[in-house]
C-alpha cells in the first residue's frame, strides 16, 4: 500500500489535494444557494431561549405557529450561551453579510437603536394599529418603547428588576421587618449585620449595576430616572439628585458580601434561600430560579414561606421593566409571514401561553391571572397600576455604547468606592452617548 | 516547460495553503487593521480614515507618557490622562500577569526538569504527570481554579483558603482574583499550572541535549555539582529559554479563556483580550477593538519577529 503511493507521481497526487480541497469547498457554497431559493416556506426565528422556562415557552408557541402554519413552518434558529450575548455576536454577523432571520429576539428599548441607525430593522407601528396592541399593551409602554416616534418591536413578556428578595424565616428569627422606605431598609440591613448575616447579598459586575438601577429610580423617582436618558442630559447626571442616589448606593454596597465578584446571580439567591443573607436585589426570574423543580436546577422553595418579595424599598408602585421582543428585520425571506408570526407574538394567546412556563408576565393588560403562580399574580396586579421604569442593566433605556461605558465606570468604582469620581465618570458618558 | 516540471508539481501542492492562508489571515489581518484606522465606531461606518480610536488608548501628548506609563505600572489613574481609564486598567494586568505567568512558568519549568535530570524513579511517570495540565482546556482549568481560589469568607470557603484553615495557617487566606493590587496575579496562578509542564519537557531536552562528557569534565576538573549546572549546563539552554519565553510570552498576551472562564465579564479581572471582546460585542465599538487587536498582534510581533530571525540567522551558520 504505502509502496504503491510512493510512486504515485508528485504531479498528481498535488492535483488530488487540490481537488479534494475545492471539493470541500463546494457543498458549502452549494447549500448557500439551496438556502435561498428555498422552496418550502420557513421561518426562521433566532434568538437566545434555549434552556429552562424560555425554551419550554418557546417550544409551546412553536407548536401552535406549526400547528396555524403548516404550509410555513418555524425554523428554530437558537445560539446557547452568555445571557444573549452570543447570539448577539452570531446576529451581528449576519445582519452584516445581508442575511438576517426573518425575526429575531432583542430587548425592547435602546437595545435595539444600533439595529435601528444602522436601517436593518422596519417599523411595526401597522402591526399594533391591526392588531390593537395599542389598546392592549400600557400606554407608558409603548411610549418608552418608541424611538423618534415609531415602533420597531413587539415584546413578548416583561420581566421586573426592582424586586427585593428575602427569606421570612430569616428575616422573623432576627426580628427584621420587611423594609418599605429606605430609613427602614437601612435599619433592616444594620440589625442583620449585627446578627452576623449577610445583609445584601450581591453577584458580579452586572448584578451591581442591576442593584444601582435600582437604588437610582428609587432617590430619582420614574420621573428624573427617565430624565437621565433623554438627549444632551449631562446637566442631569451632574445633579445633587444624583450625588445623593450614589451616596446611597455606597452606603448599599458598604453591606454587601466581600466575594460578590466571584457569584452568579443564583449563588447570590441562594444565599438568602439557606439563610445566610437577608436580603438580595435581583430581577424577578428569581422567582423561577427560587420555586422551580430542583431537577432542574432550581430550589424548590414554596413562593410566600420559603422566600418572599417586596418591591426594592424606595420604588413602591413603580415597575423597572425590561422585556424581550420581536423584531422585523429588513431583506428577510418571509416578510409576510413574519408579520404575521409578530401579531401571534402580541396576542393574548401566544403571551399566555409563552408567559406562566417562562416565569414572566404578557406585556398586555387582559392576561388570564389564573394561569401564573403567586409571585407572577403579585407582579400582573402591579403591571397595571403602576408607574414604569425601564431597565439600564437589560437594555431598555440606554445604547449599547452607553452601558459599556457605565459598565466601565461602574468597575472602576466599585475598586475605588470614589463617588466624586464615580459622577464625573457618569456625566462623561451622558455626555459622549445622549 | 522543463523548468515547471520541477517547481510546478511543488507550487500546485502548497498553493490551496498559500490561497487560504493569505485570504484568511493576512487578508483577515489587513482588514481588521483599515477597521481599526475607521470611525466605525457605532452602527455604521460613516468616512474613511479615522484615528480617534487609538487616541483613546494612548496617551494624548508626550508630557502624559509618563503618567500613562506610571499608571499602567501602578494599576493608579491620576486625572490628568484622557486615555480610557479601563485601558490602564487592563494593561495593568496585563503586566502583572506576564510577570507572574513567565517568571513561574520558567521557574517551575526547570525545576521540575532539574529534578527529572537528576535521576528520580519512574521519570516517565512524573513526566506524564507533569505534562497533563496542558491537555486540560483553559475554560475547564478556569472552572476548576475558580472553585480552588475561591475568596468567601467564614463557613462558605472552599479550595485554598479552606485547606490554609484546616492545616492551621489561616494567615494564607486571601482574596485571590478578586484582590484589588494583586488579583491579575491570582489569576496566572492557574497558567503557570498549566504551562509548566511543557516548559519542564522543554528543558529536559535541553538538559539530555548536553554531552555527559562536558559534564565529566568538569567533575574531573573539581567542579561541585551546582557549578556544573552553574558553567556547564545552564549556558547551553539558552536556545530553550528563549523559545520558552516566546511561547509563555504570546500566550500571556493573548489570555482569553481562562480570564473569562474565572473573573466573567469584569473589570477586576479583565485583560486586553476580554477588553477588545467587549467593545465589539456588547458595547459595538468596532474600531477601538480592531485598534487593541491590532496592538495584540504588534506586541506578539515584538516577541516573534527577533525571535525568527535569529532562528534563520542560526540555522544558516549551521
Amino acid at each position: 500500500m504505502f509502496e504503491r503511493l510512493r510512486r504515485v507521481r508528485p504531479t498528481v497526487l498535488a492535483a488530488a489535494l487540490v481537488a479534494a480541497v475545492a471539493a470541500l469547498a463546494l457543498p458549502a457554497s452549494g447549500l448557500g444557494v439551496e438556502g435561498k431559493s428555498d422552496q418550502a416556506c420557513q421561518l426562521s426565528v433566532f434568538s437566545w431561549w434555549t434552556g429552562g422556562g424560555e425554551a419550554a415557552g418557546l417550544t409551546r408557541l412553536i407548536a401552535i405557529w406549526n400547528k396555524a402554519h403548516p404550509t410555513c413552518k418555524f425554523k428554530n434558529e437558537t445560539v446557547a450561551g452568555g445571557a444573549g450575548s452570543n447570539a448577539k455576536a452570531v446576529l451581528a454577523k449576519r445582519l452584516a453579510a445581508g442575511n438576517p432571520p426573518d425575526s429575531f429576539q432583542g430587548h425592547a428599548g435602546a437595545e435595539l437603536r444600533d439595529y435601528i441607525k444602522a436601517g436593518q430593522l422596519e417599523p411595526v407601528d401597522f402591526i399594533y394599529k391591526q392588531a390593537g396592541f395599542g389598546k392592549a399593551m400600557p400606554a407608558s409602554l409603548l411610549n418608552q418603547i418608541k424611538y423618534q416616534g415609531k415602533i420597531y418591536s413587539v415584546p413578548v413578556n416583561i420581566h421586573r428588576a426592582n424586586v427585593l428578595w428575602y427569606n421570612p424565616k430569616t428575616l422573623k428569627a432576627n426580628g427584621i421587618a420587611v423594609p418599605k422606605s429606605w430609613a427602614q431598609w437601612m435599619t433592616a440591613l444594620q440589625k442583620a449585620e449585627d446578627a452576623g448575616l449577610i445583609p445584601l447579598a450581591m453577584g458580579e459586575q452586572w448584578t451591581a449595576k442591576h442593584l444601582l438601577e435600582t437604588v437610582m429610580i428609587g432617590a430619582l423617582g420614574p420621573k428624573g430616572w427617565a430624565a437621565l436618558w433623554t438627549p444632551n442630559s449631562q446637566a442631569r447626571w451632574s445633579s445633587k439628585a444624583v450625588t445623593n442616589a450614589l451616596n446611597r448606593y455606597n452606603t448599599l454596597l458598604g453591606y454587601t458580601n466581600s466575594d460578590a465578584g466571584s457569584l452568579i446571580w443564583q449563588d447570590a439567591g441562594k444565599l438568602v434561600a439557606d439563610g445566610k443573607a437577608a436580603f438580595n436585589v435581583m430581577g424577578d426570574w428569581q422567582d423561577g430560579y427560587f420555586s422551580g423543580t430542583k431537577k432542574g436546577g432550581n430550589l424548590a422553595l414554596k413562593p410566600g414561606t420559603g422566600y418572599g418579595w417586596a418591591p426594592v424599598p424606595g420604588t413602591d408602585n413603580v415597575y423597572d421593566w425590561l422585556s424581550d421582543s420581536f423584531t422585523l428585520p429588513k431583506g428577510a425571506d418571509h416578510r409576510a409571514q413574519a408579520v404575521q408570526w409578530l401579531t401571534f407574538l402580541g396576542s393574548r394567546l401566544a403571551q399566555d401561553t409563552f408567559n406562566p412556563v417562562k416565569g414572566s408576565i404578557p406585556a398586555r393588560k387582559d392576561a388570564n391571572a389564573k394561569l401564573y403562580g403567586p409571585y407572577l399574580k403579585s407582579a400582573l396586579k402591579d403591571w397595571k397600576s403602576d408607574a414604569l421604569a425601564g431597565s439600564l442593566t437589560h437594555g431598555v433605556v440606554a445604547s449599547n455604547a452607553w452601558n459599556a461605558d457605565i459598565d466601565t465606570a461602574l468597575g472602576l468604582f466599585l475598586q475605588t468606592k470614589n463617588v466624586g469620581r464615580f459622577q464625573t465618570a457618569l456625566v462623561a458618558a451622558a455626555k459622549k452617548n445622549s | 516547460m522543463r523548468k515547471i516540471r520541477r517547481w510546478g508539481p511543488g507550487l500546485l501542492l502548497v498553493s490551496p495553503s498559500i490561497l487560504l492562508v493569505s485570504v484568511f489571515v493576512y487578508g483577515l489581518i489587513g482588514w481588521n487593521v483599515k477597521v481599526s484606522f475607521s470611525d466605525w465606531r457605532q452602527a455604521q461606518e460613516t468616512s474613511g480614515f479615522d484615528t480617534g480610536a487609538y487616541g483613546e488608548l494612548f496617551p494624548g501628548d508626550a508630557g502624559q507618557t509618563d503618567d500613562f506609563l506610571r499608571a499602567v505600572g501602578t494599576g493608579d489613574q491620576p486625572d490628568s490622562l484622557s486615555t480610557d481609564p479601563a485601558w490602564i486598567i487592563d494593561l495593568h494586568h496585563a503586566l502583572l500577569f506576564t510577570v507572574v505567568f513567565v517568571l513561574g512558568a520558567l521557574l517551575m519549568g526547570a525545576f521540575l526538569a532539574f529534578l527529572l535530570d537528576k535521576g528520580v524513579k519512574g521519570e516517565g511517570f512524573f513526566r506524564a504527570v507533569y505534562l497533563f495540565p496542558m491537555a486540560v482546556s483553559f475554560i475547564a482549568a478556569g472552572v476548576v481554579w475558580r472553585w480552588l481560589m475561591n475568596p468567601a469568607p467564614g463557613d462558605r470557603s472552599t479550595g485554598f483558603n479552606l485547606l490554609f484553615d484546616k492545616l492551621g495557617i489561616g494567615f494564607l487566606r486571601n482574596e485571590w482574583y478578586l484582590g484589588l493590587d494583586w488579583g491579575a496575579a491570582a489569576l496566572a496562578i492557574p497558567a503557570v499550572w498549566a504551562l509548566s509542564g511543557y516548559i519542564m519537557a522543554l528543558y529536559l531536552a535541553g538538559f539530555r541535549g548536553v554531552p555527559e562528557e562536558l559534564r565529566e569534565a568538569a567533575r574531573m576538573d573539581g567542579a561541585s555539582e551546582w557549578r556544573v549546572y552553574r558553567h556547564v549546563v545552564f549556558p547551553h539552554l539558552r536556545p530553550v529559554t528563549l523559545s520558552a519565553l516566546i511561547i509563555l510570552g504570546h500566550i500571556s498576551i493573548k489570555v482569553f479563556d481562562l480570564i473569562v472562564a474565572i473573573g466573567g465579564k469584569q473589570l477586576i479581572t479583565e485583560t486586553p483580550a476580554v477588553r477588545m471582546w467587549i467593545l465589539i460585542y456588547d458595547a459595538r465599538d468596532y474600531a477601538k477593538g480592531a485598534a487593541i487587536a491590532t496592538l495584540l498582534l504588534l506586541g506578539i510581533s515584538v516577541l516573534v519577529i527577533p525571535y525568527l530571525v535569529y532562528t534563520v540567522r542560526s540555522e544558516r551558520e549551521a
